[in-house]
């Protein structure tokens, strides 16, 4: 017999999860034996794997600091995995302290750790939720709480969304959370993939080691990655490797891996349709 | 990742100038800029590099201080290992690169030159280093430790929350199950009950605990479906997912269950059968309701004998493809003039009679092979499966008619009851379905109707394939009215005084598409029959009347039409017969009506009402086919007839030379009677001189036949007899 849809999914903790690998790459100790190994089997397939998930982490970094820079104080970060060093809160708290934001994660473990991390923070909150889902995210009462809709809202799909298979629609899905947000809310989106750093295998045994997780890697082309901003106009400098976004310091010193990918924020337009 | 060498080779580049001579703020911010480039490669942190080194100036300087501070200490050091952990430079590799730095660096930038001895100045460097990587470790394990715990927690919190998820997830199956008006039970693989809710133990009339000791396999019913257990066994093997079937239990105050039952097998995870899942819904009163409602629908409420529907079934299934019956018999029967019974003795006495006969059929066929059943109002039958042979069949259909000879006691009276019995025998997967059978059957029947009844016929093909040939005459008559596929020829009626021609008689053919030219003694039995012949002998008055009209111009001609009973019995014959005069304009003594006499015997003087209506007009009427329907001669008087019209039996015997001298006396004697009576006499069937001259010579006043002309379409007739035509 199925287990119905409504009945909860249990928590394995022999399977590594995405996003405890990503708190080993960033030097985070929030990992299990099972993590590390699979993040280690990850960084010897693609060696220089940390950098990338440290020029993101700078990347969103540099992202908040624009956004509040455009008066956008309003942060809704899918995908925020294990708090750690830097949060989005952190930065942009720092900058703004009236900035509010809504975590959201499906990992168990990781709300869980986040919610351990948040208790007692006023301008913060997670919630379990799937970005395949929507309308569990825009509806639930952290959103409701922290945010007002009708304002500016920055989106964050930081590293995420190479986590999406392509049978769960992640252009259409990104369209459908456009259309909850206000003109003027941005789009905060970084994705890895194959082009602009060493080419070496194009990812597939990367992809091996992310078919043991939960969560398999989808490693999309700079043109698709580009379609995921539709309803949005992208601002200056465009869709650039990660580190060539609005760099603080010059991009040629990073290590040649951390090209590996995309990064770019979008505004969605006044009268969008 | 960039090695903490390289990055030192750089470094000597970009610091080839001699140190500032103040070590002061300039030498710390140096250190702190060398400091930054060495450990950042090394880092996790997500700083800019900017960042890092403004982090790391305060730690430089702290260094620097400690370096002089009197007395020394290299307690800073600690703090400054820690700080770096705090910067997120958790990585040990970030040690050779920071140590590297503080090593090289310290005193040239961290103190003016001259301000420590050079070995005091490297033997307290190096204690800070002591201190910086001890305080790095300490930091580190505690932040690991932390953090583990952390996660642990997290850990701990989600599993519990999903635990919790689980736990409610359970309460709500559990009220599911225990609440669910649908009988639940789940067995292991062997069949032992291991649960079994509320509603199952009710519907078995047992508590829930005893249901627990039940099995499945002990469940047999005698009136198990076929097959259930094969599927149950096939589903325990694990070679069948789910079945569903209609099951029979036994209860323990001995009624009977009936459920709705749905057996689905639970699979592990690896796929291996672990329970079965038993639902099921008692439909034990919808059953019920459903035998009696089946019941109903397929017997006869009046005899209890099975119905129509249940014959037709029968019959259906004896003679579908791959039936276990190899022949059948069939007895259709029809009770001779029960109608009559009806109509003189009511329905009250025709119910109760039928009630005996069903009840007589019934004791000559007591064999379960043997399906009597009503099919209509007076009409039964006999469906036999795998007769012995013909012999059977025919036995059976004269024992019953045996049965029923004997008087039936009914209200007092003792009935005989007569019946015509249709026999079909043959194979079953012959070339018959079942409404050929059963038409044949009815064929038959009619044949032993029309035999005179109270006999049985059994079913040939030729009898069968003319019945099917009339059958299909009649369904094809009223559109052949409609196509205008009938037409008329003219016989004359001769005047034997002076052998002209005094009239003509109209008679109608079919032009059939397929058959081709039909005679009336084809279709207008089947149009008598089916009441078609009111319309259609209105379409021949109308033409024969048009015709004579016609005809009549400078001379009269009358035109003779057939009236059938029917016709006569309409009750719009006069105003129909003045409208069609009317119209053509033509007198009514131009026509003359002619009425067999079967048709007017026993005719009340209101059924001849209309024929003396029309007589008084002046439209003459023939007595046809005069002297073989026994009329009483008396009556003839009553009738309003102006014309007998001698059957050809009479003229045949005249044919002969010498003439049969009895057919002369009898002719001689009617047309005696008919004149002293003021009839005429026409004769029919005049085909030879000698004939003709001999009728003449009894008195006969007209005559039609051979001799004088074959029936001739209008045209012709008219060309032949000086009618002008159209």
């Amino acid at each position: 017999m199925e287990r119905p849809a409504w009945a909860p999914q249990g928590i394995d903790l022999n399977v590594p999860s995405v996003s405890r690998m990503y708190d080993y790459y960033l030097g985070g100790s929030h990992n299990f034996e099972v993590d590390r190994e699979a993040a280690r089997r990850a960084i010897a397939a693609w060696p220089g794997l940390p950098k990338i998930m440290q020029v993101n982490r700078a990347f969103m970094r540099r992202a908040i600091r624009y956004a509040i820079g455009e008066g956008v104080t309003q942060f809704l970060d899918i995908g925020s995995g294990i708090p750690t060093f830097g949060n989005v809160h952190e930065v942009a708290q720092a900058v703004h302290p009236g900035c509010r934001v809504v975590y959201v994660d499906n990992d168990p473990v990781a709300v869980a750790h986040s919610r351990a991390v948040l208790e007692g923070q006023d301008g913060a909150a997670i919630v379990s939720a799937d970005f395949r889902s929507p309308q569990d995210v825009l509806e639930s009462p952290e959103v409701e709480w922290l945010l007002d809709l009708d304002r500016p809202v920055a989106l964050m799909l930081v590293s995420v969304l190479h986590f999406i298979e392509d049978r769960d629609e992640p252009v259409k899905t990104v369209a459908e959370f456009c259309r909850a947000l206000a003109p003027g809310s941005l789009l905060v989106l970084s994705h890895g993939s194959p082009e602009g750093g060493p080419r070496r295998d194009g990812g597939r045994s990367l992809r091996q080691v992310y078919s043991t997780t939960n969560t398999p890697l989808v490693i999309r082309p700079r043109s698709e990655i580009e379609r995921l901003f539709d309803g949005f106009r992208l601002v200056e400098p465009g869709l650039v490797t990660v580190p060539h976004w609005r760099p603080d310091s010059p991009p040629e010193l990073e290590d040649p891996v951390a090209f590996s990918g995309f990064a770019g924020v979008g505004r969605r337009p006044e009268l969008a349709g | 990742m960039t090695s903490s060498g390289h990055e030192r080779d750089e470094l000597d580049d970009d610091t080839s100038p001699a140190p500032a001579a103040d070590p002061g703020d300039d030498g710390i911010r140096r250190f702190a800029t060398i400091w930054s480039r060495a450990v950042y490669p090394a880092t996790q942190t997500s700083m800019t590099r900017a960042e890092l080194e403004d982090y790391l100036y305060p730690l430089a300087r702290l260094l620097g201080e400690a370096l002089h501070a009197r007395p020394f200490t290299p307690a800073p050091g600690w703090g400054v290992g820690r700080a770096l952990v705090d910067a997120h430079c958790t990585s040990p590799d970030v040690l050779p690169p920071a140590l590297g730095v503080v090593e090289s660096y310290l005193v040239l930038y961290g103190s003016p030159p001259g301000s420590l001895p050079v070995d005091e100045a490297r033997s307290r460097c190096a204690r800070l280093q002591h201190a910086i990587a001890a305080g790095f470790a300490r930091a580190l394990r505690e932040r690991t430790l932390a953090e583990q715990e952390a996660l642990s927690r997290a850990a701990l919190a989600a599993q519990t929350a999903v635990e919790e998820a689980l736990h409610a997830s359970e309460t709500r199956f559990r009220a599911v199950f225990k609440d669910a008006t649908i009988g639940i039970g789940i067995a292991d693989m062997n069949g032992r009950l291991r649960d079994a809710n509320g509603a199952l133990a009710r519907m078995f009339g047992r508590s829930e605990e005893e249901m627990r000791r039940r099995n499945l396999n002990d469940w047999v019913h005698p009136d198990d479906a076929p097959g259930v257990w094969r599927l149950h066994h096939e589903l325990a093997r694990g070679e069948r997912d789910h079945f569903r079937v209609e099951k029979p239990y036994q209860r323990p105050d001995g009624t009977v269950l009936w459920t709705n039952l749905t057996v689905s097998l639970l699979r592990d995870a690896d796929g291996e059968p672990c329970y079965q899942l038993a639902l099921m819904e008692d439909i034990t009163e919808r059953r019920l309701l459903h035998l009696r409602l089946r019941y109903e629908a397929t017997h006869d409420e009046l005899t209890g004998l099975p119905n129509r529907t249940l014959f037709a079934e029968r019959l259906d299934r004896i003679l579908a493809a791959g039936s276990s019956v190899k022949r059948f018999g069939l007895c259709y029967l029809d009770i001779d003039g029960f109608k009559a019974v009806n109509d003189s003795l009511g329905h009250a006495v025709g119910d109760q009679l039928l009630v005996s006969v069903a009840e007589r059929l019934q004791s000559c066929c007591p064999a379960p092979s043997h399906l009597v059943a009503r099919i209509g109002g007076d009409e039964f039958v006999v469906l036999i499966s795998d007769p012995e042979g013909r012999e059977e069949v025919t036995s059976l259909a004269r024992a019953a008619l045996a049965a029923l000879a004997t008087p039936i006691s009914v209200d007092g009276r003792k009935l005989s009851v007569r019946a015509s019995i249709g026999i079909v025998e043959g194979p079953t997967q012959g070339d018959l379905g079942p409404a050929e059978v059963l038409r044949s059957a009815d064929i038959t029947m009619y044949r032993a109707k029309d035999a005179g009844g109270n006999r049985y016929e059994l079913a040939d093909p030729d009898s069968d394939a003319r019945a099917i040939d009339r059958h299909s005459l009649t369904n094809h008559l009223p559109a052949a009215l409609e196509r205008d596929e009938f037409f008329l020829e003219y016989q004359p009626l001769i005047r034997m005084s002076d052998g002209h021609v005094d009239g003509a008689e109209a008679l109608v053919r079919w032009a059939h598409p397929v058959h081709g030219r039909l005679g009336p003694d084809r279709f207008i039995p089947l149009a008598e029959h089916t009441g078609l012949i009111v319309p259609l002998g209105r379409w021949v008055l109308e033409q024969a009347v048009r015709q004579a009209c016609d005809w009549a111009v400078g001379r009269t001609l009358r035109v003779n039409v057939n009236l059938s009973p029917r016709q006569l019995h309409h009750p719009d014959l006069v105003p129909d017969t003045i409208a069609v005069l009317e119209s053509a304009g033509v007198e009514p003594s131009s026509l003359c009506l002619e009425v067999t006499e079967s048709a007017l015997i026993g005719a009340d003087a209101d059924e001849l009402k209309p024929l003396w209506q029309l007589a008084e007009m002046g439209v003459d009427i023939a007595l046809d086919d005069f002297g073989t329907g026994y009329s009483n001669l008396a009556n003839l008087r009553k009738l309003p007839a102006t014309t007998l019209k001698l059957d050809r039996s009479f003229t045949q015997g005249l044919q002969r030379h010498p003439a049969d001298p009895v057919d002369v006396t009898f002719v001689e004697g009617i047309v005696s009677l008919a004149h002293a009576l003021g009839l005429a006499v026409t004769v029919e069937g005049v085909e030879t001189e000698h004939q003709a001259d001999q009728l003449r010579d009894l008195g006969c006043d007209t005559a039609q036949g051979w001799y004088y002309a074959r029936p001739a379409p209008a045209a012709e007739f008219g060309r032949d007899w000086g009618c002008p035509s159209p």
